[in-house]
This record gives structure tokens, C-alpha cells and sequence, in this order.
């Protein structure tokens, strides 16, 4: 580290510090979906990362028919692109909550085979559909380019508009279980299901409408991957175990926690990232998740309900 | 004798089942089989050693490990830096800048032989490390999390974070480990030419034996009084805790017991096949580790020996001629099994086997003098 001057290690900082941001967003918005899935209702949904990559093929086609049929709409798709991700993948989840994990509440280990499964056939239709090769939507011109405060930062503009994207889901998350009465269900669902049901909830109902919204939450964030890097049928996997670590450093129940993982995780790889190779990064990172979650395996902000 | 026949084989149905099993790998196989094939059979059975330890694991422990391919590899990199070292002495090697360590390691420009190694230059002291260190390192990561209570979910995500950690470490570290190829170019063992058929045969009837072995110990921790608690702890863990038991203790026997059995399985597989790489790892393989359980019964030590080399079966036939077709396939099963066939192909044959054998009167026979027995040991306990 003696090779930077001061000024220098600030520029490195802030610059990794903004690419790391991107990286947080994706995994926020990965690990909101995860956490009411996980955290809420104890499924463990390995086919997260593939209802990623159903958010991001969306956008990739309507950015394509876009481009085909309507070359003056490409400028406004985009947002268009990310209602549509949500909606498709909350659908799918919806499905898939009806055809495959109602009947699998009270096995979660059982889960997370059966989500397998289910991932491996999303993987393979993404192949068939859209072909083994990596695509990526075109973006419009306003998400290009970059902001320079200084000489040596330079912010990219896509960076700044999937933060504040990441930042009105998780407000709107936030408000959706905190302050609404689907939110209260929601929560009186997780924590004694028989009483809710006593008292007239239809817990069912609650549980398959949690899990779209999770699914759909991951669509929005494939939307969110399209303008960092490109999608595969395999990109799902590469964010799935991020992902999970994310949400149990975080503390499973809490969303406060789930906010300030994703952020010390994606901070500490990006800035490592700098300094010694990315693969060494990653290693580091989360060997140190492991430790602190031998230490503390409740995560960071444990929830206080007895259980 | 009793002992033996009831211990170490699990009664009628699991030493007719132990039979057949030993028929099938040991005689029926090899006879019916060319060599080419009968090396893919021995390398499906070496998967079964992951497949019997998740059974010990997860069947009867309720622990699901999504890390057995990290012990797997551990034995299996262990066999290979091993054989490497002997294929890369410095009359082999006397083209490299430093002749006399491993070719990937001179391509990296690493001019010695790194510490760890140096013990994999003898042949006791690879072995010993194969069977001794997963157990090593499964007792440390049990021991961390078992004594402060992370089951269930937690360790399942745990083990799987520790599987991708070794995948990137061994690809990353090229130069020590040699990468996303991984270990290549085996061909001697102590001068023997393991490449030779001869050689396959050998151990191919090494492997089948040593997975036979290690089916009989494992039936004699679950028949004995450790499986019982085994059983009780998986389905009520907080009531064996306040009669006294310590729980984390035999959650990490077992855990570190089960870690063995799969690096004994991924020693064989690198001396059949003649390679190791990082592709055997990760998290993929660890999890199909699962669905051969899954598939084969995971309750059942002899079903998921059936259920392994099913799936392999099928996953080279198909891969074969419909690449496309098997993800799908292998996807559909894994959700089948899980939601409609719980017990597996173990569970399948318990609930309609009789259709079959009720066929045979041999069978017929020894049913009723089974169940008359039973009858006999039911009066005892009675008057007792």
C-alpha cells in the first residue's frame, strides 16, 4: 500500500467504493426477495438466482422487440422493461408456490432440493430459449456515460440509477411490511401460522402472494443486472450463494440487516478487490462470513421473538 | 454369528439386500461388462461413498450437508498430488526451467516444491492425509458450529459457502494447485501403470470392496445404540438434550465419520479415472451428491448405491444423445422424488416390493418364518 499517496488511496476508495455500489445494489435487491422468502417464511429458495435471470431475459426482450418494432421507444422501455421483469417473474413464482412449495412448508430442508430441481429446468429453458450465449439489452443513452466530481473519480450514471432504483424497492418493501395491513398478515403469518389462521387470515392466500412478490422483487433485480453485466442461463448460480450469505450475516427475520450485509459484503469485496486478485477478494470475504457466523449465527440483527 | 446377522447386516431384508448388491458389483458386472464400461461403473460407485455418508448424514442425522464434494475432492486432490509427484520426477520433468515438481507449477514459475506438499511424496503418508485430514476438517467446522447450535438450514447454507471458498481457492491458486484442469497426467502408482487395464480391474474390485466395507460399518453405527440417538436427535433434538446427552458430540462423529467415507470414494476416483479437478468440488457436484441420496432412498445404505448409479446411468446416456433433454429430466426427478417419493427407490420397493417377491415361494418361505419369529420375540418382550 505504500505505492499510493493519500489523495490517490482516497480516488481508489471512492471509485471501488461506487463499483462496489453496483454490486450492492444487485445483491440488496437479490437478498430483499431472499429475505421475505427465507427470512419470512423459511423457504429456501434456490431457484432465487434463476428468477433473477427471468427478470433479466424480460428486459433483454423488450429492449429486442423494442429495437425490431419501435426504435422511437427504446429512450422510455427501460422502465417499462422493469414493471415487466417484476410482473413476469411474481407470475412465475406465484406458479411455482402453487404447483411445488405449499406442499413442502413443513420440510425446508426439502425445499431447497425441489427449488434445485425447479432451477435446473429454469437453467435449460433459458438455454433453450434464448440460446447458451451471454446476452445484453441495448441500453438507452441516458444510462450511459459517467459523472466526474474530480479528475480521478469518475461514477458511471448506470451505477446511480440501479442505487435508486435498489433504494424505492426497499422503501417500498419497507412500507409494504411495516406499515400495511398485507404486511401485518404477512408477519403475523410468519410467526405463529395457526393462530393467524384462528383469527381469520387466509394464510395460504398470504403465503403464495409473499412469494411472488420475492420472485418478483429477484425479477427487478435481473432488471437492475442487465446494465452491469450480461445475462447467461447460468447467471442465477453465480448470485445464488452471495445471496444466502447476504441474508443470514444479515439475520434472517430482519430487513435493517439485510440492508447493512449486502452493503459491508459488496464494500469489502470491491475495495479487496483493488488490492489482491478478485477470486483472492471473494475468498476473503467470505471465509470472514463463515467466522463471524460461527461467532454469531444468528446474524447481525437478530430478531427478538422467541420461538 | 447373530451378531454379525443382525449387527452388521441389518436383519434379512439388509443382508438379502447387502447380497444382491455385492452379487451385482462384484460378480454380475464384471462379467457382463467390458472394461471401458466397467471403469464408468467403478467411477459411478465412487460417488456411492458420498451417497452412503449422506445417508449416515442426512437420512439418519437430519443433517444435510451441501458440502460432501469438498471432502470428496480433499481425498481425491490428496491421491492426485500424490501420483502427480511420482509422474513428475526430474528425469520426467528434465525439460522444465525446474525439473522435478509438477509441470503446472513450472508454467506458473514456482521454482520449489511448496511445504504442504512435501508429504505427499510417500505413499502411508497420502494415504493417512486422505483418510485423516477431511475427517480433520470436518471435526473443525462441526465443532464450531454443532457446540454453538447452527443446524438445519444454516449449516446446509454454510457447508455449501465452504464448497465454493475450496472451488475458487483451487482455481484461483493455480500455481499450487493446478487450476480449473486441475491435476492431470497420472499414470504410475509406486511404478505400477495405473492407465493399464489390468490396473482397472484391480481396482475396480479395490473400490466395489472398500464401499462394501464401508456399508457394513456404517450398518453397525445405525443398528448399535449411536444410530438410535442418531434417530432421536434428528427427530427431537431439545428432548435427547435434557436427558442428558451432549447432541454437538455425535453430530460431529458423524459429520467427520461421513467426511471419510467420501474422501475414501474420491481417493478411488482419481486412481480410476487418473485425474482430479475443481469441476468435482464445487457446488454442483456436491448437491447431485444429494440427489443420489435423494433418488436412492435416504434411509437406505444398499438404495442409494442403486440410486447413484441410476442417475449416473441416465446422466451418460442422455447426455450422450439428448444434452438438452437431461436437465430437464434430472430437474423433474429431483422435484418428483422430493414431493412424491420421499423414501426414495428404497422407500418404493418397501411399499410395493412384496408384489414382487410374494412371485417367489423361496421368498414366500422365509417371510413366514420371519414373521413367525417376530411373533415369538413379541411373546418374550410380553412376558418380560
Amino acid at each position: 500500500m505504500d505505492e499510493y499517496t493519500s489523495s490517490e488511496l482516497v480516488s481508489i476508495f471512492a471509485m471501488q467504493g461506487f463499483a462496489g455500489i453496483s454490486l450492492f445494489s444487485v445483491l440488496l435487491l437479490m437478498a430483499l426477495g431472499l429475505a421475505i422468502i427465507f427470512g419470512q417464511m423459511g423457504v429456501i429458495n434456490m431457484a432465487h438466482g434463476e428468477f433473477m435471470a427471468v427478470g433479466a431475459y424480460t428486459t433483454y426482450f423488450i429492449s429486442f422487440f423494442a429495437e425490431t418494432y419501435l426504435p422511437s421507444f427504446i429512450p422510455y422501455y427501460f422502465i417499462f422493461a422493469i414493471v415487466m421483469a417484476f410482473f413476469v417473474a411474481a407470475i412465475l413464482g406465484y406458479m411455482a408456490e402453487f404447483a411445488l412449495i405449499r406442499h413442502l412448508y413443513k420440510r425446508p430442508l426439502d425445499t431447497l432440493l425441489a427449488t434445485w430441481g425447479l432451477s435446473l429446468i429454469m437453467q435449460q429453458s433459458f438455454r433453450t430459449l434464448f440460446g447458451a450465449r451471454e446476452v445484453s439489452p441495448a441500453l438507452p443513452e441516458w444510462l450511459l456515460g459517467s459523472y466526474q466530481p474530480t479528475d480521478t473519480i469518475d461514477i458511471p450514471l448506470n451505477g446511480m440509477f440501479v442505487l435508486a432504483l435498489t433504494a424505492i424497492v426497499t422503501l417500498g418493501v419497507f412500507y409494504l411490511l411495516y406499515k400495511s395491513s398485507w404486511g401485518l398478515r404477512v408477519r403475523a403469518t410468519t410467526q405463529n401460522r395457526v393462530m393467524s389462521g384462528a383469527v381469520g387470515i387466509n394464510t395460504k392466500k398470504v403465503d403464495r402472494y409473499t412469494f411472488a412478490l420475492g420472485c418478483g422483487i429477484a425479477g427487478i433485480a435481473g432488471a437492475a443486472f442487465t446494465t452491469i453485466a450480461s445475462t447467461g442461463p447460468t447467471t442465477g448460480t453465480l448470485y445464488i450463494v452471495d445471496t444466502f450469505m447476504v441474508v443470514v450475516f444479515g439475520g434472517a427475520a430482519s430487513l435493517l440487516g439485510t440492508i447493512v450485509s449486502a452493503f459491508s459484503i459488496a464494500q469489502a469485496q470491491s475495495i479487496l478487490e483493488f488490492f489482491i486478485s478478485g477470486s483472492m477478494a471473494k475468498v476473503y470475504t467470505l471465509c470472514a462470513l463463515v467466522l463471524i457466523l460461527m461467532f454469531k449465527p444468528e446474524g447481525l440483527f437478530a430478531s427478538k421473538v422467541r420461538r | 454369528m447373530n451378531f454379525v446377522y443382525e449387527k452388521l447386516m441389518g436383519g434379512k431384508q439388509g443382508f438379502f439386500g447387502f447380497i444382491i448388491l455385492a452379487t451385482l458389483i462384484i460378480v454380475i458386472l464384471p462379467l457382463f461388462l467390458d472394461i471401458f464400461r466397467l471403469n464408468l461403473v467403478g467411477k459411478y460407485l465412487t460417488y456411492a461413498f458420498a451417497a452412503v455418508s449422506l445417508v449416515l448424514l442426512w437420512g439418519y442425522g437430519g443433517i444435510l450437508s451441501l458440502g460432501q464434494g469438498v471432502f470428496f475432492g480433499l481425498g481425491g486432490y490428496g491421491m492426485a498430488m500424490f501420483l502427480k509427484l511420482e509422474a513428475s520426477s526430474p528425469e520426467n520433468t528434465q525439460i522444465q526451467s525446474t525439473p522435478g515438481i509438477p509441470d503446472f507449477m513450472d508454467w506458473n514459475q514456482i521454482i520449489s516444491l511448496p511445504w504442504f506438499w512435501e508429504p505427499f511424496n510417500s505413499l502411508p503418508l497420502t494415504i493417512a492425509a486422505i483418510l485423516i485430514l477431511p475427517a480433520l476438517f470436518a471435526f473443525i467446522i462441526g465443532t464450531a458450529m454443532f457446540k454453538r447450535r447452527v443446524g438445519g438450514v444454516y449449516f446446509a447454507i454454510i457447508t455449501q459457502v465452504i464448497a465454493v471458498i475450496l472451488t475458487i481457492l483451487i482455481v484461483g491458486q493455480q500455481g499450487f494447485t493446478g487450476g480449473i484442469n486441475g491435476i492431470t497426467d497420472l499414470r504410475t502408482l509406486n511404478g505400477w501403470d495405473i492407465t493399464s487395464d489390468n490396473a482397472k480391474y484391480i481396482f475396480y474390485f479395490l473400490n466395489a470392496f472398500l464401499l462394501l466395507t464401508v456399508i457394513v460399518i456404517s450398518r453397525f453405527i445405525l443398528t448399535s445404540k449411536f444410530g438410535s440417538l442418531l434417530l432421536a436427535i434428528r427427530d427431537k433434538e431439545d428432548r435427547v438434550r435434557f436427558s442428558g446427552y451432549d447432541v454437538s458430540n455425535f453430530k460431529i462423529f458423524i459429520f467427520s465419520f461421513s467426511a471419510m467415507v467420501s474422501a475414501i470414494g474420491g481417493a478411488m476416483f482419481t486412481l480410476q479415472v487418473g485425474f482430479m479437478s475443481p469441476s468435482f468440488v464445487g457446488i454442483v457436484p456436491s448437491i447431485e451428491m444429494v440427489i443420489f441420496a435423494a433418488v436412492g432412498g435416504r434411509m437406505s445404505l444398499i438404495g442409494v448405491v442403486y440410486g447413484t448409479l441410476l442417475i449416473n446411468f441416465g446422466k451418460t446416456t442422455f447426455s450422450e444423445s439428448f444434452p438438452e433433454l437431461w436437465l430437464f429430466l434430472m430437474g423433474g426427478l429431483f422435484i418428483s422424488v422430493v414431493m412424491f417419493f420421499p423414501n426414495g427407490l428404497a422407500g418404493l420397493w418397501n411399499d410395493y416390493g412384496h408384489h414382487i417377491t410374494n412371485k417367489i415361494p423361496f421368498w414366500k418361505k422365509l417371510k413366514k418364518t420371519e414373521v413367525s419369529q417376530a411373533v415369538v420375540e413379541k411373546t418374550d418382550e410380553a412376558t418380560v
